[in-house]
């Protein structure tokens, strides 16, 4: 790889050991996927936050880092923690668990990244424009920036993440280049999709037949008349947690679309196939719901109005989490919406999510809107599912 | 033997190959604790990679995997040196965190386990001494 003057120094270790790790990564990534330079970014996405996934290891080699000097050169924010910071008892959250969470959040905020800890940043002021490089983890955020935002990210990790906000490049390949960014397969969808869960059960169903044809393609979708920004959240999220999939085009809706011509290689998602992907996610168990969840990915304020409306004066019987960010949770704060919510009994849990969030072995049966939810209650922690449209999950936990 | 590849950490390192012709995951594959390789119905479940010359085709699933090696190095279990045919995100970033010498592009198919090998990362080689 050609490095700048720079980056050359970074490498000899000239900004200190954290920041030398970082450049070495970064070699390392851009010499195998055949880089030949790098690329500087304006924006970094950091996952692997919550220590559940992360472990003593992943603590232990980010406070290294911290204490290695590096500091973050860009705009960088966090995935969702495994519990929310301001709320954790109420949610069962352990305190020996809390500790070692506090020393990853201050790890990372003794290297300048913004603990926001959430999986849309997108929607609170880490917000990519067109054509821009960024270098994010979350695939479900990955997915959202390059298709819908129609900025430039590989699938980052969060090793791979951290160098880019400490150096502030990202090896030039894959997703950062117009030639990679092409379509290779046509997805014709029949049938109408609408709600979030169905944009969720739609993401699985074209998830499962690229990844069929081998993954890797980037596919150009039609028959989508028009989305929500929730609507997408939902499709992306399931569109790469069941295909891997980085980036997809959508005629009419995705900004990079027009520039595209539609391959001929085509596959048809027809209702039947949608119909059989939310069927898979249902679970028609006689066990009864025992946990009930909203916010995979996180809720925006538009979502959470929709469930005051639907709670208002109402008694929540089961265990419910409504899971989002920060900032939107103080929107619904100043909007009353929070107390109307915790009225009924519901939870708030920002800053954490049923995905990361140390929960295994406390329940058994999960409904949720989220086919991503879904995919990882039952893979993480053994949970059955109950895939259901956004108003009937706020009736589950009222029954 | 010596085998040409490419080095992706350096380091020079003699060892005993342990080999597969699976990929590993090193989330979840692996226990961290103990450095035995515990995916069900992988050819190498059941066995140790502490202090091995680990060969296998390219490494898989989570990206959380590179800190399962890390995890391994501070616990003295690491493999003392990685050999892929074709190194992928998880293992690289895993190896240049954890310090263990890795090549890849070498034909892996012509290390047997139990042979003995001299790893030199920085010139990205493998020689194959029995």
């Amino acid at each position: 790889m050609e490095l700048t003057r720079e980056e050359q120094a970074m490498l000899e270790g000239e900004s200190g050991r954290a920041t030398r790790k970082a450049m070495e990564i970064l070699v390392t990534l851009g010499t195998i996927y055949g880089a030949e330079r790098m690329v500087p970014v304006s924006s970094v996405q950091i996952a692997g936050v919550s220590y559940d996934n992360l472990g003593e290891a992943g603590l232990h080699f980010l406070t290294e880092m911290a204490d290695g000097g590096g500091k973050a050169r860009v705009l960088t924010t966090l995935n969702p923690a495994g519990m929310d910071i301001e709320n954790r008892e109420a949610l069962g959250i352990s305190a020996a668990f809390a500790e070692k969470q506090e020393r990853v959040l201050k790890a990372f905020e003794r290297m300048n990244v913004i603990t926001t800890c959430s999986c849309t940043p997108y929607l609170f002021g880490n917000t990519p424009h067109y054509g821009e490089h960024i270098a994010w983890a979350e695939s479900s955020a990955v997915c959202y920036a390059n298709a819908v935002l129609g900025a430039r990210t590989n699938r980052e990790g969060g090793p791979s993440a951290l160098a880019t906000a400490l150096t502030g490049v990202t090896p030039a390949y894959g997703y950062h280049l117009d030639v990679n960014r092409i379509p290779s397969i046509t997805i014709q969808v029949d049938g109408e999709v609408t709600r979030s869960d169905e944009f969720g059960a739609l993401g699985k169903a074209i998830g499962e037949k690229l990844e069929g044809l081998g993954g890797k393609a980037v596919p150009y979708i039609r028959g989508v008349r028009k989305a929500s920004v929730e609507a997408l959240k939902s499709f992306c999220a399931s569109l790469a947690t069941y295909g891997g999939t980085g980036l997809f085009h959508m005629e009419g809706v995705t900004p990079e679309a027009a520039q595209m011509s539609a391959p001929t290689a085509l596959v048809v998602i027809s209702p039947q196939d949608i119909g059989a992907a939310y069927q898979s996610l249902f679970d028609p168990t006689k066990n009864e719901v025992d946990f009930v969840t909203l916010g995979c990915p996180h809720l925006s304020i538009k979502e959470i109005a929709r469930i005051a409306e639907l709670l208002e004066g109402k008694v929540v019987k089961k265990e419910f989490w409504i899971t989002t960010a920060r900032p939107t949770k103080q929107i619904a704060d100043r909007m009353g919406y929070t107390k109307i919510i915790e009225a009924s009994g519901a939870k708030f849990a920002a800053d954490t999510c049923c995905v990361v969030a140390p929960i295994k072995g406390r329940f058994n049966v999960m409904a949720t809107d989220s086919a991503k939810a879904c995919y990882y209650a039952y893979a993480k922690n053994k949970f059955k599912t109950v895939l259901k449209p956004f108003d009937q999950v706020v009736e589950e936990a009222t029954r | 033997m010596k085998l040409r590849g490419r080095k992706i950490y350096p380091g020079l390192v003699e060892g005993e190959a342990l080999v597969t012709s699976m990929g590993i995951s090193f989330f979840g594959g692996v226990d961290p604790d103990t450095g035995v390789v515990v995916e069900k119905d992988h050819e190498l479940e059941g066995q140790s990679i502490a202090g091995k010359v680990l060969v296998f085709p390219t490494g898989k699933g989570s990206t959380v995997g590179s800190y399962t090696l890390y995890r391994l190095k501070h616990n003295g279990l690491a493999p003392a040196a990685v050999i892929n045919a074709e190194c992928e995100t998880i293992t690289a970033v895993g190896c240049i965190i954890a310090e263990i010498p890795c090549v890849d592009q070498v034909p892996i198919q012509e290390i047997k386990t139990g042979a003995k090998v001299l790893v030199y990362g920085e010139e990205g080689m493998v020689e194959v001494l029995t």
